[in-house]
């Protein structure tokens, strides 16, 4: 088991020896969007805003966790298409759950690397310190990094039965989920129905969490625990979806046709 | 006693109304190189979709060493592997790189070893550290084929393993490919549109047709009885297509 989950660790570590864009995905997008979201706090600071603001880049930091944690997974999955290589790599003996779990751990990795490198600069550029949030930090990542997990395997799903014609599936569903998540602004602020949507996803409770720990210095355990209930029904959801989208696609003879032909 | 490799009983696989594996049964002994003929369509791809489990059967049973394919996958893919012209390897890898990664997704121990004896059998060892994407025609179907010996299987399935090869390529793997199937005595099920090349890899073909066997026998026996494979090929997909149309003409 382990040695099959290293081989595909290693299928997609092997990239980063020489890579520049694969580099640039994990340290320069996020930079540019830190550096958008820094400078605005920055002046909006200037300006006497409330301190309330510098929740701002907490946010845009924990967003991308989320994001990354996806896109990690979503992506080796699509990149085995892309390179024909998706029927080697399914008539090895690897079985569906240890391909997911090595997935997900190149979704934390990537996520990981990420987050350290923002928390670094926006320390040294704005002077936000993200551990600052103190021991509320850990479970919040945590919980991140499940939900971009489960999201993962979902749109993972759609990549498996629909092959490249996903792709506004993987870049799209994370940017839906944004905006309903209260990321950048209290769920208060979300009309009736949306606020209904928001409370469904585990993430809405971070990122409401957060705000708290920053602007009042409380941090509500019990947000963390129902965040991470919630998770666990996700995760659940999205590794049933995806062997029961495997179990079709075999029936319809599909792995062979979206990349074999 | 001699014991079958592979065992297939009365399979049939059908994508909606289409029967593209059609009742279809066959053995493949140890040892041995069985050809997988047919015209276009006939169904070769989707039987070797069907041994790997890639696809699900709608109908009959399959087994390999052994087991059947439905309840101990894992464990037969462990000893089988797979070639075509048609898959690739990650292009941005090396070539080493990737090998290492399927020796690890077999769970092969001392892998460096193995790996270097293969890059020399097929002669690739001079682009160990070359990026898959640069590789030539031949070279990339020599490193499939390198792949699909990381494992020591004891049965390879070849989807048209030398398709889209120039004649003196195709001529060099095929010498390759027997040699080391002799050396290791390990059976193949081989498809391909070059008669030549199957007389000369197969021990035994087998015809199918619409998805159903039309015709199974060594080269020798069938060359006997009707001229060149070549002819039979012909016949065969004439005589198909010759069916297809007056399905056709029925329905109108
Ligand atoms: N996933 C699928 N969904 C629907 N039909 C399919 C699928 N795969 C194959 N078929 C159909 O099944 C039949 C057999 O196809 P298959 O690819 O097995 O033929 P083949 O013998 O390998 O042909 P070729 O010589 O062209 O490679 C064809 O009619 C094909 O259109
Ligand atoms: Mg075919």
């Amino acid at each position: 088991m382990i040695s099959r989950i290293t081989g595909i660790l290693l299928r997609h570590l092997y990239l980063y020896q020489r890579s520049l864009v694969r580099w640039m995905e994990l340290f320069f997008w996020p930079l540019m969007n830190l550096l958008l979201w820094g400078f605005l706090t920055y002046y909006l600071r200037n300006i006497e805003m409330p301190i309330a603001i510098n929740y701002l880049i907490g946010a845009m930091i924990l967003w991308d966790i989320l994001y990354r944690s996806q896109q990690g997974i979503t992506l080796s999955l699509t990149e085995e298409f892309w390179s024909k290589n998706i029927i080697n790599i399914f008539i090895t003996p690897i079985r569906t759950y240890e391909l997911v779990i090595a997935l997900c751990i190149i979704g934390f990795l990537k996520a990981f690397m990420t987050m350290g490198f923002l928390i670094l600069i926006s320390w040294y550029l704005y002077q936000f310190n993200l551990f600052d949030l103190g021991f509320s930090l850990a479970p919040f990542i945590g919980n991140l990094i499940l939900f971009g997990w489960s999201i993962g395997m979902m749109t993972m799903s759609l990549v498996l039965r629909y092959g490249n014609a996903a792709d506004a599936f993987i870049w799209g569903i994370p940017f839906l989920i944004q905006p309903i998540s209260a990321v950048f602004y209290p769920v208060d602020v979300l009309p009736p129905f949306l606020k209904f949507c928001a409370y469904a996803l585990p993430s809405t409770y971070i990122f409401e969490g957060m705000r708290t720990v920053l602007n009042e210095g409380v941090f509500n355990i019990s947000l963390v625990y129902l965040s991470f209930c919630m998770n666990l029904l996700y995760l659940s959801a999205g590794a049933f979806y995806f062997s029961w989208m495997l179990r079709r696609v075999r029936e319809k003879g599909l792995l062979s046709k979206t990349s074999i032909e | 006693m001699l014991k079958q490799i592979v065992e297939v009983k009365d399979i049939s696989k059908y994508f909606g109304t289409v029967a593209a594996v059609d009742h279809i049964s066959f053995t493949v002994w140890p040892g041995e190189v069985l050809g997988l003929l047919g015209p276009n369509g006939a169904g070769k791809t989707t039987t070797i979709q069907l041994l790997l489990g890639l696809t699900t059967l709608t109908h009959g049973q399959i087994e390999i060493l052994g087991m059947d394919i439905k309840t101990k996958r894992n464990e037969i893919l462990q000893r089988v592997n797979f070639s075509s012209a048609y898959i690739s390897l990650p292009s941005n890898l090396t070539v080493y790189e990737n090998l290492v990664v399927f020796a690890k997704l077999y769970g092969i121990r001392h892998y460096r070893n193995k790996i270097m004896e293969l890059l020399e059998f097929f002669d690739l060892l001079h682009i160990l550290n070359s990026r898959t994407g640069m590789l030539s025609t031949g070279q990339m179907t020599r490193l499939n084929l390198t792949k699909s010996f990381i494992n020591d299987p004891e049965i390879i399935f070849l989807d048209e393993p030398t398709a889209s090869l120039d004649p003196e390529v195709a001529s060099r793997v095929r010498e390759k490919l027997k040699k080391i199937q002799i050396e290791k005595n390990v059976s193949m099920i081989y498809t391909s549109h070059n008669m030549n090349e199957v007389e000369l890899m197969c021990n035994r073909v087998l015809f199918i047709a619409n998805g159903k066997n039309v015709l199974e026998g060594t080269p020798k026996e069938i060359k006997e009885k009707s001229g060149s494979l070549e002819d039979v090929f012909i016949s065969i997909a004439r005589a198909t297509n010759f069916q297809i149309n007056n399905c056709k003409d029925e329905r109108l």
